[in-house]
């Protein structure tokens, strides 16, 4: 710690932090364009100019480290002198169209302009103007307003890994543009709208929509990834305007991917667009036809106690989709049970569910988020980071800084991080890639302790592992696990989609454990951690509690078929593994009740009751994020009609079935239900090594879903389905890094 | 004394010609009274009164949808929402409403418009008949601007020297 003056305060910060630092920690403000706390230095807007007494020039503070004993002044006549001239010259080029520019009002030029610009322009030449480019269906752009600041750029070389920004030209003639006249396709592109400082780069779903000050801004938690990215939604007249970050060091830091941002186009009702369904919907003779809610929750609660009692509660399923609110997960499980059926489950993309009991609490990641950048060492397994979770993946690729990265995948996967081992098996093959990794720790664990398998605690492993053949990059993944100081296994989609999932889980379980690395798993939707803890799985019940007789998982209902089905906020034939199958047993089944809130829905070709319900952003709850993170949020907007949240739905349908406890008045009531059933877990329920009984070579993967096509709202997101990742165009493939990136700055 | 005098009054009928002399004399002086609404009182180019969104010569519309007038309502008498237009995706109000019941007529809409699109024309004499008839739409603001473009520009010109 060294001391430095900053406008007479003296100061103690860490030595070699920069004079803006400084400043930011201690609440000078100092004006500044190209720097921001997330990118690099570049020190190219000047805007930052201070005066460093001894120092005849004005600095940059953006790029000047402190010095013991600095006396620095950001507002004496050399400093504001330094900043107004700098304005000034910024102002020659920028075409001053305000009024009908998108940023007018939140934008820092037009901020900075007021205490620094003069009133009137000196400038009587011609301004510079500059073709616009169309860089896709996220982004808009308006080049003659930009300032050259760069954080464009240096976001998509430092932080997204992919170099899609760039200037070419020099001086006048310097332009930001796309390198080769293609769009932006990054998952992550949307977050150069917040970084650039003037109106160059905005929202195009949202153009003209609305202006900064006409908003209300509210808190909600993004739904679309086991992150679950914290958002501010900005609504005007009942209406989501868009959506933009809200900051969260230990989940999204500043970013948000472009999947969090836009999907709010499937909420938001514009142009005469009736996508949104207001009212509920009885199928009467095979013709659909709208009546009042009592109708309706009446039809559903005479069939279900109907068939409850004819047939047997067994006979109704309820699959959730593991984007549904804690709240909403855990009336539906508390509908299912209190009708004396345990069939009801979440996980639709999961088709091998043994060993499900030797699991943890719910899958976690096990370390914070923000400790992934931390790790030394990651071997990722079936994962598409990138596309599965892209903020985690911009974690990783932090890591890759001063750690190492190994994938074994069953399918090729284009990263945004340099991976150093890199193991492309099949899917037949993918078992015996990962028990090589593991063969070769277990040898090393039980030559170097002397004790057999069972002593380390893993039972038969070695039985199991015998015939595998440990090769060269089996050895070099698992050396770098060891060596390192922190390392992580971290499972993704692919790995829990695949046919023998749960020996896949254990092997890398064995992997971790061997290797002293934390062990992770990514998990698909939003709130796959809260559906466990409020006991949306058939094997056990809220906060993990022991259930008397195991009901059937997703599959197993979809396979057997039931007399009837709930299903909420899911579409199945979209959205699980064996779409086709899962389709003909609904339209096979009796009675299906579809909670969704949308007239385009698939429900309409099989179910016989819908119920219009919320969106997220229209409806409170919360989401338990891949760290076990409760994060609660209200409605941001009321939903259109008679549309209700489902929680609200769900409560109602409790109280017509005659169900106890079924009396909340809020959505936090049924929050504070839950949270209290997780008191008595304890260590009851952990992760338990249970040796698989066979490695097959039969094993398949499914086909990934879409990262726009993961949920019902990503779905109906306008502009993310025109983008090119949902075309599913691999436009994305990373340009090999000249050796050189490093030393010029890109990471 | 006194007597006398009020005789020599009443008999002469002295009040009566006093009054009838400040009769005759308002009789030949000029007339204030206007005879509205065959005439009307002048006015000054500066009048706020019936608002008239403008037109470019050409015929495009002036307002840019940039909502200045929206914020600095002090009335919250303006209603604007907006989007690109479909035709050529230029910023443009899909819908611009005055509730003239809130209106103050303060000309602080016209103050800040940065392409003198929104005006307060000369007219002060309109009414409505129905409920709702208050609020108008942005044809009808289009409508009043195209009807007396000649007088309001002839008005902003008058007004021009001293902005």
């Amino acid at each position: 710690m060294i001391s430095i003056e900053v406008d007479g305060r003296k100061i103690e910060a860490e030595e070699g932090s920069m004079i803006i630092e400084v400043a930011d920690a201690n609440g000078i403000t100092i004006p500044r364009f190209c720097y921001h706390k997330k990118l690099s230095i570049a020190a190219n807007c000047r805007m930052c100019l201070v005066e460093v007494e001894g120092v005849k020039k004005p600095l940059p503070a953006c790029a000047t480290p402190i010095s013991d004993g600095m006396v620095v002044k950001t507002q004496s006549d050399l400093a504001e002198g330094g900043q107004k001239s700098v304005m000034e010259f910024l102002l020659i080029n920028h075409p001053l169209d305000c009024p009908i520019c998108d940023q007018g009002g939140e934008c820092e030029l037009q901020d900075l302009a007021m205490g620094y610009g003069r009133d009137v322009s000196r400038f009587c030449e011609g301004k510079r103007a500059v073709v616009d480019k169309d860089i896709g269906p996220l982004i808009e752009t308006e080049m003659t307003r930009c300032i050259h600041c760069t954080r464009c750029v240096r976001f998509g070389r430092e932080i997204a890994g992919i170099r899609e920004m760039g200037a070419t030209g020099r001086g006048e003639h310097m332009e930001i543009t796309t390198f080769i006249e293609k769009s932006v396709d990054s998952e992550v592109s949307g977050n150069i709208i917040d970084l650039c400082p003037v109106g160059a780069l905005t929202a195009k779903p949202s153009r003209y929509r609305a202006r900064a000050w006409e908003m209300t801004q509210y808190d909600s938690v993004s739904p679309h990834d086991c992150i679950g990215a914290n958002l501010h939604v900005h609504t005007h007249r009942n209406m989501v305007i868009r959506v933009v970050p809200k900051e969260n060091e230990a989940v999204n830091e500043v970013w948000l991917s472009d999947r969090d941002r836009y999907s709010y186009e499937a909420v938001t009702m514009r142009d005469n667009d009736n996508r949104r369904l207001q009212e509920p919907m009885l199928k009467v003779n095979g013709e659909w036809q709208t009546t009042d809610w009592e109708t309706a929750l009446d039809k559903v609660a005479s069939k279900l106690n109907m068939i409850a009692q004819t047939d047997g509660a067994e006979h109704i399923g309820a699959i959730s989709s593991p984007s549904a609110t804690t709240e909403e997960m855990y009336l539906l499980q508390k509908l299912i049970r209190g009708l004396g059926s345990n069939n009801i489950d979440h996980r639709i993309r999961i088709s091998d569910y043994s060993m499900q009991d030797n699991e943890s609490l719910f899958p976690e990641l096990s370390i914070e988020l923000s400790e992934l950048e931390a790790l030394d060492a990651c071997l990722l397994v079936g994962s598409d980071l990138r596309k599965d979770q892209p903020l985690a993946a911009l974690r990783v690729r932090k890591a890759t800084r001063h750690g190492q990265i190994a994938i074994i995948n069953a399918r090729k996967v284009y990263n945004n991080f340099n991976v150093l081992h890199e193991i492309e098996a099949t899917p037949a093959d993918w078992l015996q890639q990962v028990a090589g990794v593991a063969k070769y720790l277990l040898d090393e664990a039980m030559a170097s302790e002397d004790i057999s398998a069972d002593g380390l605690g893993y039972e038969g492993l070695d039985e199991l592992l015998a015939k595998v053949s440990v090769e060269q990059s089996h050895i070099n993944i698992a050396k770098m696990l060891q060596k390192a100081e922190k390392s992580g296994v971290v499972l993704g989609l692919s790995a829990l989609e695949f046919s023998h999932a749960a020996t896949l889980r254990m092997l890398c379980r064995a992997i971790a454990g061997l290797s002293g690395a934390t062990f992770g798993i990514m998990t698909h939707g939003g709130n796959s951690a809260g559906a466990y803890l409020a006991g949306a799985i058939p094997h056990r019940g809220p906060g993990g509690a022991d259930v008397e007789e195991g009901g059937q998982t997703a599959q197993q209902m979809l396979a057997e078929g039931k007399k009837a089905f709930i299903l909420l906020k899911t579409e199945i034939s979209k959205e699980a593994v064996n779409a086709e199958q899962a389709k003909a047993s609904l339209q096979a089944s009796e009675f299906v009740v579809a909670l969704t809130s949308y007239t385009d829905d698939e429900a309409f070709d099989y179910a016989d009751v819908i119920l219009p319900i919320a969106t997220f952003l229209e409806s409170p709850g919360s989401y338990v994020n891949v760290n076990g993170h409760w994060q609660d949020f209200n409605a941001c907007v009321q939903a259109p009609g008679q549309a209700k949240p489902a929680w609200k739905v769900l409560r109602v349908m409790g109280n017509l079935l005659e169900l106890k406890n079924f009396d909340y008045v809020s959505a936090q009531d049924v929050m504070q239900e839950v949270k209290g059933r997780m008191g008595a877990v304890g260590d009851r329920i952990k992760a338990r090594w249970q040796c698989p009984e066979s490695l097959p070579t039969d094993g398949q993967c499914p086909e990934p879903l879409n990262i726009y096509q993961v949920d019902c709202w990503t779905r109906r997101a306008k502009a993310l389905q025109k983008s090119a990742l949902a075309a599913g165009k691999e436009g994305l493939k990373r340009p090999k890094l000249s050796p050189f990136h490093n030393i010029l700055g890109g990471v | 004394m006194s007597r006398m005098r009020r005789w020599f009054r009443s008999y002469f009928l002295t009040e009566l010609i006093r009054g009838l002399r400040i009769t005759w004399a308002h009789l030949r002086k000029r007339k204030v009274t206007v005879q509205y609404p065959e005439e009307k009182t002048p006015q000054s180019p500066r009048f706020r009164g019936l608002h008239a969104l403008r037109r470019y010569p050409n015929g495009e519309e002036r307002c840019i949808a940039c909502k200045l007038c929206e914020a600095v309502c002090p009335a919250a008498a303006i209603t604007i929402e907006a989007g690109p237009r479909e035709k050529d995706g230029t910023r443009r109000t899909t819908r611009y409403e005055i509730d003239m019941f809130k209106c103050i007529y303060c000309g602080f809409c016209e103050e800040s418009c940065p392409v003198d699109s929104i005006v307060e024309t000369r007219i002060f004499d309109y009414h409505f008949e129905k409920r709702g008839d208050n609020i108008l739409t942005k044809e009808q603001l289009l409508a009043i601007g195209d009807r007396y473009e000649a007088m309001i520009a002839e008005d902003r010109a008058k007004d021009a020297k001293y902005r």
